[in-house]
């Protein structure tokens, strides 16, 4: 088994533990970009743990915070800090919150929660790159119902314009947002076309897939020349069968037979 | 005192090179050349104030010095809530810089008022709000200003007081403009600190005029002028070119109410809370709102009859 294929499923039985430790929310959003995170942090981002504000990392940011426990579970599994402080996420007293926090949380480059952020300050950041040389790059990973938000539109009028050749836009395209799916609250298809529409680098590829992750991720800024957008299509819950494609698990976390059946699936790799 | 704080600007981007200035769009006229001169330090953003404040909270991540700059409400109340998550949250070096304080644009009709901007980002933590009245208070409060690594709300009025005194001022501290014998003080805030001094001027007759002070810092107000005051005044007046709520008058009450132990008389000076149904220039308006200074005299001899 590969490095990232070792990691999506430390991840994942992290963010199970922790949702269902700390009576949480969003498990199946945090499963869905279980892979996106093993092949960044495991294989992509450049970074030092033992210096997380290390000048030449890599920058990444969850936009779609919500799903906070999974980065807290990457940077753990990535020697950011103990795993044993995982579980004191959503807990009293704790800085492990359920939207994404940089407070006293080493490896988290700024917090998020309300949809629509995230990727303006990813071009921020990459801005300040462009015009100072640096060469690091800045990954910044969106929800789809994220993208009813109009501040993301505003920002990719602005990294196209700006031609921030080393932003990296990823979409977590599981089809399914809070209450129903993505076509249902406000269509977003077609979604390429609205991104090709907008002067960006497209890809689209299967989002649980490590090779195409790592393909379509690790671009060289040398050879860019405009701001890419990966359109991953994954699948909301991925990994436990019972939660995948079903809107249920955005807000609900396992218990009792639940955890068990899950944890189960987790072990056995079904 | 637009020019005086673009001059400033401009000398910061000329001195540290990893400064920026972002427009939402405006400042025709005042920054033709800025791309030219400043070609990694300026950008339009274009009309989108949300994007262009999370822009802010990037560059200041990486370490840089940043000004926004829109009119009145476009890059504060557009945008608050990139300005509570991305700017005060993460305690980021951004400067948010409106022009058209108040009425300044008062022809052009409510979406240009700029009058419950105090309270709504005086509410955030993290931030220092400016609100100065002449050239002066832009000249010597902006570096100390800008040596704050934090988020900071510039306030720009088109109206601006002249004929003030002189004298070197500190962050937080209001700035004495007229010293009264009489025990009653008027604190304004911003460009109608003109109304406050002819006011001031109308009641020396009357030995009623007030000692009146330019509260230049609106966040944070300096403790310790705050706990002098009930030794020296037995009333004080407030005015501003702002909603009843939330602005100087609700600001210095509160900080009377919980930092002074000693009763003062209070009255403030504002706009009432309703939207305006008629529009007009920015004289037109204080007089509607019997902000001018005939109607200030008028209303402070009726507080304090003789």
């Amino acid at each position: 088994m590969s490095n990232s294929l070792r990691l999506s499923r430390k991840i994942r039985v992290d963010v199970v533990n922790m949702t269902s430790s700390g009576n949480s929310s969003h498990v199946a959003s945090c499963l869905s970009i279980s892979d996106i995170l093993a092949v960044l942090y495991g294989d992509v981002l450049v970074k030092d743990p033992s210096t997380p504000r290390l000048a030449t990392r890599d920058r990444f940011i969850l936009s779609k915070g919500h799903a906070g426990a999974a980065v807290y579970a990457a940077l753990a599994e990535s020697g950011y800090f103990p795993t044993h402080e995982l579980l004191n996420h959503y807990k009293n007293g704790s800085n492990l919150s359920g939207h994404v926090s940089h407070r006293s949380v080493p490896g988290v480059e700024v917090s998020t929660g309300s949809l629509g952020h995230g990727l303006g300050i990813a071009c921020g950041i990459a801005l300040h790159a462009q015009q100072t040389g640096k060469k690091h790059r800045i990954f910044c990973l969106l929800s789809d119902g994220e993208l009813d938000e109009g501040s993301n539109w505003e920002s990719f009028l602005f990294a196209a314009h700006f031609k921030l050749s080393n932003l990296i836009a990823i979409v977590d395209y599981n089809k399914l947002q809070s209450i129903g799916t993505t076509e249902e609250t406000l269509a977003l298809e077609p979604l390429i076309d609205k991104f090709r529409a907008f002067n960006l680098d497209v890809v689209e590829i299967d989002g649980h897939d490590h090779d195409s992750l790592r393909t379509a991720l690790n671009i060289s800024i040398l050879t860019s020349v405009r701001p890419r957008v990966i359109i991953c299509h994954t699948v909301k819950g991925k990994g436990i069968s019972f939660m995948e494609n079903n809107v249920l698990w955005h807000y609900r976390n396992a218990q009792g037979d639940e955890y068990e059946s899950a944890m189960n699936e987790l072990n056995t790799g079904k | 005192m637009r020019s005086a704080l673009i001059n400033n600007i401009q000398t910061e981007l000329a001195s540290n090179p990893t400064s920026y200035l972002l427009t939402g769009d405006l400042g025709f006229g005042i920054f033709d050349d800025f791309s030219q001169k400043y070609p990694k330090q300026f950008f339009n953003c274009g009309v989108a104030e949300q994007n262009m404040t999370s822009v802010a909270c990037g560059l200041a991540h990486e370490g840089s010095t940043v000004f926004t700059y829109s009119i009145g409400n476009f890059s504060t109340l557009r945008c608050l809530e990139q300005i509570r998550n991305d700017v005060c949250y993460h305690n980021s070096n951004v400067t948010v810089i409106t022009v058209g304080a108040g009425f300044s644009y008062g022809q052009l009709g409510v979406s240009h008022f700029a009058t419950e901007d105090i309270a709504i980002m005086s509410a955030l933590p993290n931030i220092s709000i400016f609100s100065p009245c002449d050239t002066f208070e832009v000249e010597s409060l902006f570096p100390q200003f800008l040596s704050l690594n934090s988020p900071k709300y510039f306030r720009i009025d088109k109206s601006s007081c002249l004929g003030l005194p002189l004298y070197p001022l500190k962050i937080g501290v209001p700035r004495l403009c007229h010293q009264s014998s009489s025990r009653i003080a008027l604190l304004a805030t911003g460009g109608i600190v003109e109304e406050a001094m002819l006011a001031a001027d109308l009641l020396k007759s009357d030995g009623l005029d007030p000692t009146v002070y330019s509260v230049h810092t609106i966040k944070p107000i300096d403790a310790e002028f705050i706990q002098t005051l009930p030794s020296s005044f037995d009333f004080i007046f407030t005015l501003e070119e702002h909603n009843s709520f939330g602005g100087l008058g609700s600001i210095l009450a509160h900080a009377l109410i919980t930092q002074s132990s000693k009763p003062i008389g209070f009255k403030s000076f504002c706009i009432p809370d309703t939207y305006p149904s008629v529009v007009g220039d920015q004289r037109y308006l204080r007089q509607y709102y019997g902000l001018d200074a005939p109607s200030l005299a008028s209303s402070i001899r009726h507080f304090l009859p003789l």
